[in-house]
């Protein structure tokens, strides 16, 4: 059996209170491994993303428990999740959120300047992570000249240059198109994707599920069905 | 920390145009504040340029004057009186006032003479041309080289002129350290001839200049003439006492504080309202980098360093340009009265932080309240 590296249990969250209250989670357990890309998905409020922000310590639950690694996150204090979610998690957002008024090198290299690393060198390694993903010529453009799809395999770029052993990817594929899409998860799951990194995807894009070991339908807050892969299969 | 600060600095700067703006905002208001308040800077030093010039430790005057333009004569016996002081080392009298000189040219220009004590000539200026003796020659009258000299249409030495019907030479052309407010020029003479030329009421002393023997005794002079009625001042005082007026009797004070307030004002409209746009548009990054890690206090630290780096480039730059302005406009105008002093650079510094603080504020509170989740799930 692979490492295990995430454990949720029974994680619940709702929005609003008394008659407004929505439930957006509602106990779900589930675990990941190191070396597998889980996916998640399911009909836009499924709380796929609410359930995938409360496991890389962005969202509080109202109750369960996240395990990352043997370690109960959300017991941290605010600022050592904010360590956790610097050191452990990698983040490829939506919109990718990438800064219009830096280089390409200096958006890649934020984490490790977060981390308090010397300038040059968090550019040195950016820049060997544009390598990565194949963009070190376009290393000291503004992220506003390059094409969607780079600017998708830039924020990969930034999401691992500071090796996190979780990688979370929100919809990845909802700008590009199908042969883009494509292209980028399988680069993800040949060249990120490693024995000591999980990876979690959020889609509802199915022509990218081929890249998946393992598929979990969410609907209405709670895990439905398995679509691919097993629960023990790892 | 300095690599936070780093990325907070190229995500400010690298916004030419809000970063420009916001520069512009703070500069102008700076400009404003320091200009204005340099004009009443200099227009307070120029009110005092008769006490700053002849620099006399204690001055006696009657209560009643709040500028040395407006004298109250006082009679020859408080002179008497107050060299009769214990702790006077020496008493002078110094007459000022006003009359009409008839130019060669034939034009009557105004100009203030001060009488200086026939003796001792306390009180003198500092000669460029001519002997000071040559001041007790028959109608010798020393002219200042000031800013308002060539209305005397630059005389020399041996220059003749008609001052009140008498005749005039000038022996001397001397050089002060503050020419007057009012644009008039000055010319000195001995204090008898003075009064012999110029109309005087029953008493001619505009002030008595007092020399104490020490600065312990300055405390008993000012009580003993206080006895008499009068008011003895030392030169701090009686340039506090013109300022007090000017600030507070004659309007001059609270328009220059409405204009400060409005320039205020104006510089922080602009500048928290495009540190706001700068905020608003980069919230989501901000909220991007708070969910890669980044703690409330490093986002506050980033805030904080944008505002006091915009401020204090554009207080520069507004000090700058002041600065500039002043000086052109003191070479081209000879009237021009401004003068940076600490006292302005630091109350716009004070200004511009309050600025800078109201903006950060403003920034930080947005930017705190943004939830990762919210950039999340977009």
């Amino acid at each position: 059996m692979a490492n295990l590296s995430v454990k949720a249990t029974e994680l619940v969250k709702w929005f609003g209170e008394g008659e407004a209250r929505t439930y957006a989670v509602r106990g779900v357990s589930f675990e990941a491994y190191f070396g597998e890309m889980l996916y998640i998905v399911g009909p836009s409020g499924s709380g796929k993303t609410t359930l995938l922000s409360m496991i890389s310590g962005i969202l509080r639950p109202n109750s369960g428990t996240v395990m990352v690694e043997n370690k109960e996150i959300w017991s941290l204090t605010n600022n050592e999740i904010a360590d956790f979610r610097l050191n452990a998690v990698g983040f490829v957002f939506q919109d990718y959120h990438l800064f219009p008024r830096l280089t390409t090198a200096e958006n890649v290299a934020i984490p490790l300047i977060l981390k308090k690393h010397n300038w040059n060198e968090s550019i040195k390694a950016a820049i060997q992570y544009l390598e990565i993903v194949g963009l070190k010529e376009r290393a000291y453009l503004p992220p506003v000249k390059l094409s969607t799809g780079e600017q998708q395999r830039v924020a990969i770029a930034r999401a691992i240059v500071g090796s996190p052993d979780i990688l979370i990817l929100d919809e990845p594929t909802a700008s590009l198109d199908g042969d883009t899409g494509r292209r980028i998860l399988h680069f993800v799951k040949k060249n990120i994707l490693n024995e000591t990194r999980s990876i979690l995807i959020v889609t509802h894009d199915s022509r990218i599920f081929e890249y998946a070991d393992r598929i979990m339908q969410m609907e209405d807050g709670k895990i439905t069905e398995i679509l691919k892969g097993d629960v023990d299969e790892k | 920390m300095i690599g936070i600060l780093r990325l907070a600095y190229k995500l400010l700067v690298n916004d030419k145009a809000k970063f420009a703006a916001l520069l512009v905002g703070i500069a102008f208001a700076v400009f404003l504040m320091v200009q204005i308040t340099s004009i009443f800077a200099g227009v307070l030093e120029k009110s005092s340029s008769t006490v700053i010039n002849t620099g006399a430790k204690i001055w006696v005057i009657d209560p009643g004057v709040k500028t040395p333009v407006y004298s109250i004569p006082m009679p020859d016996y408080v002179l008497d009186v107050v060299r009769s002081i214990n702790g006077v080392k020496h008493a002078v009298p110094l007459y000022s006032g006003g009359a009409l000189v008839k130019l060669r040219s034939g034009v009557y220009q105004s100009v203030t003479v001060v009488g200086l004590d026939d003796t001792s000539l306390f009180g003198r200026p500092e000669l460029i041309e001519g002997q000071i003796e040559d001041i007790y020659a028959e109608n010798g009258f020393i002219a200042v080289k000031d800013q308002e000299f060539n209305k005397l249409e630059n005389p020399g030495l041996g220059t003749v002129f008609e001052l009140n019907d008498h005749r005039g030479v000038i022996v001397g052309i001397a050089k002060v350290a503050i020419s007057g407010l009012f644009g008039i020029p000055t010319l000195y003479t001995t204090y008898s001839r003075a009064i012999q030329y110029i109309p005087s009421m029953r008493y001619t002393i505009s002030y008595i200049l007092v020399e104490p023997k020490s600065n312990e005794a300055t405390a008993y002079i000012k009580r003993e003439v206080k006895r008499m009625g009068y008011e003895a001042l030392t030169s701090d005082e009686f340039i506090h006492k013109i300022i007090n007026f000017y600030v507070y009797e004659t309007g001059v004070g609270m328009n220059i504080l409405i204009m400060t307030v409005i320039s205020f004002i104006v510089g922080l409209s602009i500048s928290a309202q495009t540190f706001y746009t700068f905020i608003l548009e980069n919230l989501e990054k901000f909220g991007a980098l708070k969910a890669i890690g980044v703690k409330g206090r490093e986002l506050i630290y980033m805030i904080l360093f944008q505002t006091t780096f915009t401020s204090l480039t554009g207080y520069g730059l507004g000090v700058g340009l002041c600065s500039l302005l002043i000086a052109t406009a003191t070479l081209k105008v000879p009237d021009y009265t401004a003068k940076i002093t600490y006292l302005n650079l630091g109350f716009a510094f004070i200004m511009v932080l309050i600025i800078a603080g109201i903006s950060s504020y403003i920034g930080i509170r947005k930017v705190i309240k943004i939830e990762p989740f919210d950039i999340f799930r977009g």
